[in-house]
C-alpha cells in the first residue's frame, strides 16, 4: 500500500474535482431554498446547463461565450419555474419535478446532433507552479476558472447572506415573506431573482461537467448529481460553508470506493451511492428532534406558495 | 426511481411514435430494442449504427431506446409484434426472459436476443461477439508498452462477458510480459463519464500508466489523454477524442449480422442459431493502430490479428491457472464456448477479488 503523501494530495485533487458541480448547484439552490423556494428541478437544469455549453463550444467554438451561455440557459428554464410557481402560484414540488423530467428530455432531444463530438480543451491556471510544492502544488494549481469559482463560490455566499443588506432582504423572505412584505420588500421579484441566480449556477454545474471534467455530451451525463446537490442543501443546513465539508463528502465517496478498490478493498458500491442520502436522512432526524436548530436553519416559509400581492 | 419513470415515459412517448410509423410500411421490418439512449456512443449507439446498416439494405426499421430490463421490455416487445414487425432485435442481456415469454406468445415472429444463452421456442435466436479477441490484441500491446508493469482497467459489472474480457487481456499482456500487474476498478455502471472518469483517475494515481475499459463512454481515453498515458477505446473508435492516448480500439461491428438475419427473414431462409462472431466473421473490428506503437509490436499485433481470425490462437490456450493456482486448462488444449459462457473466475495475474 503506497502511503505517499504526494499521492494523498493527487486523491485531494481528484475529490476536489468532483465536488465542483456540486458546490455551484447547490449553493445556487440555496440562495433560491433561502428565499423560501423549494427548486427540484436542479437535476433539470443542470443537464441544460451540459447541453447548452457544449453545444455553444461546438457551434461557436468561444468558451467564454460556451461558459455564459450554459448559465443564461439556466436561467431561462428556471424562468419557466419562477412563472410557474410565483406568477401562477403552482405547487413548487410538482413544478420543480417536470422541470427536471424537461430539461433530461429537452437536452437529450437538442443533443442528437452532438453526440460523439470531442470537446476542446479548457484552459488550466498556473499549469507552471504544478510541480512546484509537494503535495500542495495539485490542489492548488492547474485548474479551470470555474473550480477556483466554486471554492470560493461557499465564501461569497456566506458573507452575502450574512454581511449584506440584499441578503438580509433574502432571508427576510424566505423566513416570513408576509412581514417581508409589510415592510415593503417585493417578495415575488426577491423570488423570481434568486429562482434564477439558482439557475445560472446550476447551468454552470452542467457546463463544467460537459466541458471540463468530462469534455463531451451524452444523453443523462449528470447521472443524478443534481439529487446529490439537493440532499447537500438540506445536510448543510442551509449553511454555504457546511456545503463545501458536504461536497467533498459526497463527491470523494465514488473517488475514495474506487482507490480502496485499486489496492483491494471491497466495499458494496451500491451502499455507497446511497449514502449522500442516508447522511442526509439522518441530518434532518437529528436537526428535527431540537425545534430551536430547525427554526434556526430551516427556512420558514420554504416551498410555501406566496399569494399576497405587493 | 426518478430516473426509471423518466425512461419509461421518454420510452412509450418514442414508442408511440415508432408505431405511427411503423404502420405505413410493407415489407419486411425489423424494430430494435435499446437498453441505452441512441446517444450513448457506446454500446446502443453501435447497435444503431448496425440498425441503420438494415435500412441501407432497403428494409424499413423501427428502435425502441431506453427500455428498462423489466416487465416494461415485455410490454414494449408485445407491442412491437403486433404491430407488425417480422423480426426483433433485443439487444441486451436483461431482455433475455422477456424475450423468450413474449416470443411464445408470436410464433410467426422471429426474435433476436443479444448476448443471452436462453432459446426456449423455435423462434429465438441469440447472438453475440467474441470481444475477448479483441481484447487479446490490447493485452498484447499493453503488455509490450507499459513501463511501470500496472496496467488500469475500468470494468462495469461482474459477468462473465466482462470477467472474460479481463482474463483474456491479462493472459495476452502477461504472455509478452510475465512481470505486469492488472489493476480492476468496478465503476458498476456501464455508461456515467463521471464515474468512469474518477475511477481512470485513481488507477493513474495508482500508478496505471495503460488503461484498459469494459464501460462505454469516451471519459476515460480523455482522462488518460489529459494525463499523458495510454488507453484503449470501447465499442467505437475513440481516437478523435483522445488522439494521443488511443492506441486502438475494439469496435462492435453489429451491421453486417443484423443485415443477414433480416434478409434471412425476407428470403424464408431465417433458423435458429447460436451465432457467437468474432474477428474472423468481422463482427469484433480492430481500429487502425496508433503511430506511437512500435513496429516490432504492430507487426506482432498484425500477425495476431490474423491468427485470432483464422483459429491458429485461441485467446485461452492452456496451461491457464486461477488466482489460487489451479489448473483452469490444460496445455496444448482451449477453453471451451461453455467455459468462456460461464467464466466467473479470475486467470492468475489479475489483483484483487471479484465482488459478489
Amino acid at each position: 500500500m503506497i502511503v505517499d503523501i504526494n499521492f494523498i494530495g493527487l486523491i485531494i485533487t481528484s475529490i476536489m474535482a468532483s465536488a465542483v458541480p456540486l458546490i455551484l448547484a447547490s449553493c445556487g439552490e440555496l440562495i433560491t431554498e433561502r428565499s423560501g423556494v423549494l427548486n427540484l428541478g436542479v437535476e433539470g437544469m443542470m443537464i441544460i446547463g451540459a447541453i447548452s455549453g457544449f453545444a455553444l463550444m461546438i457551434v461557436t467554438g468561444s468558451l467564454v461565450i460556451a461558459v455564459f451561455g450554459a448559465m443564461l440557459a439556466g436561467v431561462l428554464i428556471s424562468t419557466i419555474f419562477a412563472f410557474l410557481t410565483q406568477t401562477l402560484i403552482t405547487n413548487h414540488v410538482a413544478t420543480g419535478l417536470a422541470l427536471t423530467i424537461f430539461g433530461i428530455g429537452i437536452s437529450a432531444m437538442i443533443g442528437k446532433n452532438f453526440v460523439g463530438i470531442p470537446g476542446k480543451d479548457f484552459p488550466i491556471l498556473f499549469e507552471s507552479f504544478k510541480d512546484a510544492i509537494p503535495f500542495l502544488s495539485p490542489i492548488l494549481f492547474g485548474h479551470s476558472i470555474v473550480f477556483y469559482f466554486a471554492f470560493a463560490l461557499p465564501f461569497l455566499t456566506n458573507y452575502f447572506l450574512k454581511k449584506t443588506k440584499i441578503g438580509l432582504i433574502v432571508r427576510a423572505v424566505g423566513d416570513s415573506p408576509d412581514s417581508a412584505s409589510n415592510q415593503g420588500i417585493n417578495v415575488r421579484l426577491v423570488r423570481y431573482l434568486c429562482i434564477l441566480y439558482g439557475g445560472a449556477m446550476c447551468g454552470l454545474a452542467g457546463a463544467y461537467l460537459s466541458m471540463i471534467y468530462t469534455p463531451q455530451w451524452i444523453e443523462n451525463m449528470t447521472g443524478g448529481r443534481g439529487w446529490i446537490a439537493l440532499a447537500l442543501v438540506v445536510f448543510s443546513t442551509w449553511n454555504p460553508i457546511k456545503i463545501l465539508v458536504g461536497a467533498m463528502i459526497f463527491g470523494g465517496l465514488t473517488i475514495i470506493q474506487f482507490h480502496m478498490q485499486a489496492v483491494g478493498v471491497r466495499i458494496p458500491v451500491q451502499f455507497l451511492t446511497a449514502l449522500p442520502y442516508i447522511v442526509t436522512i439522518i441530518v434532518l432526524v437529528v436537526i428535527s428532534r431540537d425545534s430551536r436548530k430547525i427554526r434556526l436553519s430551516t427556512p420558514s416559509s420554504l416551498g410555501k406558495s406566496f399569494y399576497k400581492d405587493n | 426511481m426518478h430516473k426509471i419513470f423518466i425512461r419509461s415515459l421518454v420510452s412509450s412517448l418514442v414508442f408511440l411514435f415508432t408505431l405511427t410509423v411503423s404502420a405505413v410500411a410493407k415489407d419486411v421490418k425489423a424494430a430494435f430494442v435499446y437498453i441505452g439512449p441512441t446517444g450513448d456512443h457506446g454500446w446502443t449507439y453501435q447497435h444503431d449504427v448496425g440498425r441503420k446498416a438494415v435500412e441501407d439494405a432497403g428494409f424499413k426499421t423501427t428502435y425502441v431506446e431506453g427500455v428498462p430490463e423489466s416487465a416494461d421490455a415485455e410490454r414494449v416487445l408485445r407491442q412491437l409484434a403486433n404491430s407488425g414487425h417480422d423480426i426483433i432485435f433485443t439487444t441486451s442481456f436483461g431482455y433475455m426472459n422477456p424475450t423468450n415469454k413474449v416470443a411464445k406468445e408470436f410464433p410467426n415472429v422471429k426474435f433476436e436476443h443479444a448476448t443471452g444463452y436462453k432459446r426456449e421456442h423455435a423462434n429465438v435466436s441469440t447472438y453475440a461477439a467474441r470481444f475477448y479477441e479483441g481484447r487479446t490484441i490490447l493485452g498484447t500491446i499493453a503488455g509490450s508498452m507499459t513501463k511501470s508493469n500496472v496496467i488500469g482497467y475500468v470494468a462495469s459489472f461482474p459477468i462473465p462477458e466482462v470477467i472474460r474480457g479481463i482474463n483474456s487481456f491479462t493472459l495476452a499482456a502477461q504472455k509478452v510480459n510475465p512481470n505486469i500487474k492488472t489493476k480492476i476498478v468496478w465503476a458498476f455502471t456501464w455508461y456515467d463519464p463521471g464515474k468512469e472518469a474518477e475511477a481512470a483517475k485513481a488507477l493513474i494515481d495508482q500508478g496505471a500508466d495503460i488503461i484498459a475499459q469494459h464501460t462505454d463512454s469516451t471519459a476515460i481515453v480523455q482522462i488518460a489523454e489529459k494525463a499523458g498515458i495510454f488507453a484503449f477505446g470501447q465499442a467505437s473508435d475513440m481516437d478523435k477524442f483522445a488522439p494521443k492516448a488511443v492506441l486502438t480500439s475494439v469496435e462492435n461491428n453489429w451491421g453486417p449480422y443484423y443485415v443477414d438475419r433480416v434478409k434471412a427473414v425476407a428470403n424464408g431462409t431465417w433458423d435458429q442459431k447460436d451465432t457467437w462472431h468474432g474477428i474472423g466473421d468481422g463482427m469484433v473490428v480492430i481500429s487502425d493502430l496508433d503511430n506511437s506503437i512500435p513496429a516490432d509490436v504492430r507487426a506482432k499485433v498484425n500477425q495476431l490479428e490474423k491468427d485470432l481470425a483464422s483459429g491458429k490462437v485461441h485467446s485461452f490456450t492452456g496451461p491457464i491457472y486461477d488466482q489460487q493456482g489451479n489448473l483452469m486448462v490444460a496445455e496444448g488444449q482451449t477453453a471451451d464456448d461453455g467455459m468462456l459462457a460461464g467464466m466467473m473466475t479470475y486467470v492468475k495475474g489479475v489483483e484483487g477479488d471479484i465482488p459478489k
